[in-house]
């Protein structure tokens, strides 16, 4: 079975979950003795899409932002031409604004958040905010999935591809961008980030937020917090993690003085390991934590920073 | 402007997930269901803002059986003016997509708003979905919306910033968190919605192109492994030499 794939990119560099969404098209061609096609646009050295599996690339050179419905076109142009029968993107903005018109167009079953391969024609995905996991059976001919951003490692071992110029008629882009505003922070931005430290109401107010940057600056890690926390302005409302904010999976997440609500844990429950410090013994969070320290935060953060420190002068 | 809002059903955020007939269908014991989070507290109290500074009406609609009833009872309890309810059995995002868009192809609406997502299937499909099925540009995830002059301008968290958008209406925007604030339905509300219109359209049944077979549960999480408090630089050393994440 043939996959396409598309693959975004922002300043000079394939995205991450673009990558992770190549390598999960080219591991779902190789099971079913396929190849898999890699598809993106504008002026950027396409090739290396192969060292993530990607047989080959097509690339609109004349195409230089990512609009959705100028993508999908692509698409649509790129499937047609390439006979492909299992269409992949990321389940980041981008996938979301063409994966669902692809699967109308197509009258294609989309599976969208798949955070594992699909076996035949079906494919696991997480839902209830990832409390369970669904089987979802495709029912028509072509297949679309878009796969949970930081759910499926990028298999790096390939080599460099062929790139191939393609062009498809895509009109003109109806959503103007009109500006983009660049944050003035030197912070990780937090859904790519692989770790993060996180605090709730447990750290009495936002001028003790100090300690909590220190220690991520340490760690190479971004910073969030709990829904109070940014609900009473403690914190903004961009990192705010949780069931009704975002949804984060990275490899590690220290969460301080955060009880752990259900809602909470929606939203982190993704995360390989889960440290969890709260001086409460009883805080729920400790049942999903795979390290827990029962303590005050501000007796043991300070001890974590000089730790951290530590270990980062003898890297 | 005339705006649309659609609005799903989805179990309140604190209940517990477990499923019977073989792990086959999500168990209803017990559960509160509440209008989804997204739907809710961004999308439709963002259109009713909309509507008190500009004028015009607020549809709510939803796709799903009589069991919807209560949930878009509490949508106009919060405002809306009137409401639809597509009779039809749950399904997947193509049939509901389709029940929405053939609904609203002849209403002149300006505006379709949906949540980003709903909380039970985390799908995030639907809204782009009907775009396609109306021709309609969208705006996925937008974080702020304005409307001036048939022009919408919309904000969204993208990676190492804000991008603003604009688009002409109609458009079909859907909402993440910061596009309003909750509003709690006061008794008046709560009285008028008993008497606001809810008309029940049916339809025929369409073929589906997924289907959910069953569910399994996440794998459980291995016990918690305690470090002392007063040793605490000893969590670092787990974390590079046993969790190898750091």
């Amino acid at each position: 079975m043939k996959t396409i794939v598309f693959a975004e990119h922002l300043n000079g560099k394939f995205t991450k979950s673009s990558l992770e969404a190549v390598s999960y098209a080219s591991a779902w061609s190789v099971s079913t003795g396929g190849t898999c096609l890699a598809v993106t646009y504008g002026s950027i050295d396409a090739s290396v899409l192969g060292t993530a599996g990607a047989n080959e690339v097509w690339k609109m050179d004349a195409l230089n932002t990512a609009d959705g419905e100028q993508i999908t076109k692509l698409m649509l142009a790129a499937q047609k031409e390439s006979g492909a029968t299992a269409i992949v993107l990321s389940q980041d903005l981008i996938g979301k604004s063409v994966a669902p018109r692809l699967s109308v167009r197509l009258n294609a079953g989309l599976v969208s958040g798949a955070s594992f391969l699909p076996a035949g024609n079906i494919v696991k995905k997480n839902v209830f905010s990832g409390k369970a996991i669904a089987h979802v059976t495709v029912n028509s001919e072509i297949s679309i999935v878009t796969v949970l951003p930081n759910s499926y490692g990028v298999n790096a071992s390939g080599a460099a591809c062929p790139v191939t110029a393609f062009s498809a008629e895509v009109g003109t882009a109806r959503v103007r961008v009109k500006e983009v505003r660049v944050e003035e922070s030197e912070s990780i931005p937090l859904p790519e980030a692989d770790k993060v430290v996180s605090a709730g109401r447990g750290m009495k107010g936002p001028e003790n937020w100090g300690m909590i940057e220190e220690l991520a600056k340490e760690l190479g890690a971004a910073t969030a917090c709990s829904r109070p926390v940014s609900d009473i302005g403690w914190r903004p409302h961009h990192e705010h993690v949780g069931q009704t904010g975002i949804a984060i999976r990275p490899n590690l997440y220290i969460a301080v003085g955060i009880s752990g609500a259900i809602q909470h844990l929606a939203g982190v429950n993704g995360s390989k390991v889960i440290v969890v410090i709260n001086k409460d013994p009883e805080a729920p969070f400790f049942k999903a934590a795979d390290y827990g320290i029962v303590g005050d935060a501000f007796e043991v953060i300070p001890q974590l920073i000089a730790a951290a420190k530590a270990f980062n002068a003898t890297k | 402007m005339k705006i649309l809002v659609c609005v799903s059903k989805a179990p309140d955020t604190t209940s517990k997930i477990a499923f019977t007939n073989n792990n086959s269908s999500f168990d209803e014991t017990g559960v509160n269901f509440i209008v989804n989070p997204y739907d809710e507290w961004y999308a439709l109290v963002r259109a009713l803002e909309l509507k008190e500074a500009q004028g015009g009406n607020v549809t709510v609609l939803s796709v799903g059986g009589v069991d919807y009833e209560q949930i878009i009872r509490k949508a106009l309890a919060i405002g809306a003016d009137d409401a639809v309810r597509i009779d039809a059995p749950e399904s997947d995002a193509l049939t509901v997509s389709s029940h929405i868009a053939n609904y609203a192809k002849d209403k002149g609406f300006d505006l379709i708003l949906c949540g980003k997502e709903t909380i039970n299937y985390n799908g995030s499909v639907v809204p782009g979905m009907v775009a396609e099925l109306l021709d309609m540009p969208l705006v996925a995830l937008a974080s702020k919306l304005d409307v001036a002059d048939g022009i919408a301008t919309c904000e969204r968290e993208v990676t190492g910033g804000i991008e603003v958008l604009e688009v002409n209406l109609p458009a079909v925007i859907s909402a993440a968190k910061g596009m309003a604030e909750q509003r709690i339905p006061n008794m008046r509300g709560i009285m008028a919605a008993r008497t606001k219109a809810l008309e029940v359209v049916s339809v025929e049944n369409t073929t589906v192109t997924t289907s959910v077979n069953n569910y399994e549960m996440p794998p459980a999480k291995s016990a918690c492994k305690f470090v002392d408090p007063t040793n605490a630089a000893e969590l670092i050393t787990l974390l590079h030499q046993e969790a190898k994440v750091i």
